[in-house]
């Protein structure tokens, strides 16, 4: 049991309500013409079936600070659009990032009353403790991480513009 | 009550900033574990966690038999977005202007 609370405590949890429908959140998660939209410069590819690539493809703006070109990786490990997405996610900013390995990302998006949906992303960090850091934006310069993304994303969502459009 | 009012009523008290820390150190955790920290009676840290719950600072999970607490922090930011940035902003461009009026004379 305890590898179990241990999984559990180095797990981070966003939670939001979205006043959008379930399919506009699952396309606004998986199709590049949305995710180059909000977050960092860049855009995600994902192959939406069992096994399929997952590829966060940096912006020429984050190219410029020193990212590779394919910043992150993963594959798909579960796909039931517009409701949950199950994916593997590893940062490849620099050799010590890539090799705490590959993380843990589950999407769930629930409707609610009156049009608007709960997102609920974990993330799932064991063993992965410089991840955890930048994805909860805790590091300097780094950007503002997950909460960032995810407020920039119902921001763009409810009103067609992202945080700083 | 709008989601905001939420947030900053949650907010607006000592226990449960001080929860938020406790998750803030380390996510996931049970009410025993939290009521462990705080001189105050179970019924009182519940009342507070669902405070908590209802701004939606905090989420809890189940995971096998135990509820978990995990912090959200997206709420925060949301503020941060809508109010922080925005004055921040205004005294940064201000700093800036009086910087160039005093350059100038």
């Amino acid at each position: 049991m305890s590898t179990m609370t241990e999984t559990d405590m180095t797990t981070q949890l966003y939670q939001m309500w979205i006043k959008a429908t379930p399919e506009a959140i699952w396309e606004a998660i998986t199709q590049p013409k949305w995710t180059e939209k909000y977050g960092y410069p860049g855009h995600s590819e994902y192959e939406l079936r069992v096994g399929g690539a997952y590829k966060g493809v940096a912006g020429k703006e984050m190219v410029a600070m020193g990212a590779p070109e394919i910043v992150v990786d993963g594959e798909v490990v579960e796909a039931d659009p517009p409701r949950r997405l199950v994916q593997t996610w590893r940062f490849l900013w620099d050799p010590e990032l890539v090799a705490e390995g590959f993380t843990r990302v589950t999407w769930e998006i629930e409707a609610g009353e009156g049009g608007i949906c709960k997102l609920t992303v974990t993330h799932e960090l064991e063993g992965a403790p410089r991840t955890a850091a930048q994805v909860a934006g805790e590091v300097p310069n780094a950007g503002g991480g997950w909460s960032y993304i995810l407020s920039d994303l119902k921001t763009l969502l409810e009103t067609g513009k992202p945080l700083d459009g | 009550m709008t989601d905001d009012d939420r947030v900053f009523k949650a907010l607006a008290d000592p226990t449960r900033r001080f929860l938020l820390d406790r998750l803030f150190a380390r996510d996931g955790r049970t009410l025993t574990e939290l009521e462990s920290e705080l001189e105050m009676t179970r019924f009182g840290v519940m009342k507070h966690l669902k405070v908590l719950e209802d701004a939606g600072l905090v989420v809890a999970r189940r995971s096998g038999r135990e509820k978990l607490h995990f912090l959200n922090p997206v709420p925060i930011r949301l503020i941060h977005d809508r109010w922080i940035d925005k004055y921040t902003e205004r005294q940064v461009s201000a700093l800036a202007n009086l910087k160039t009026e005093l350059e100038q004379t």
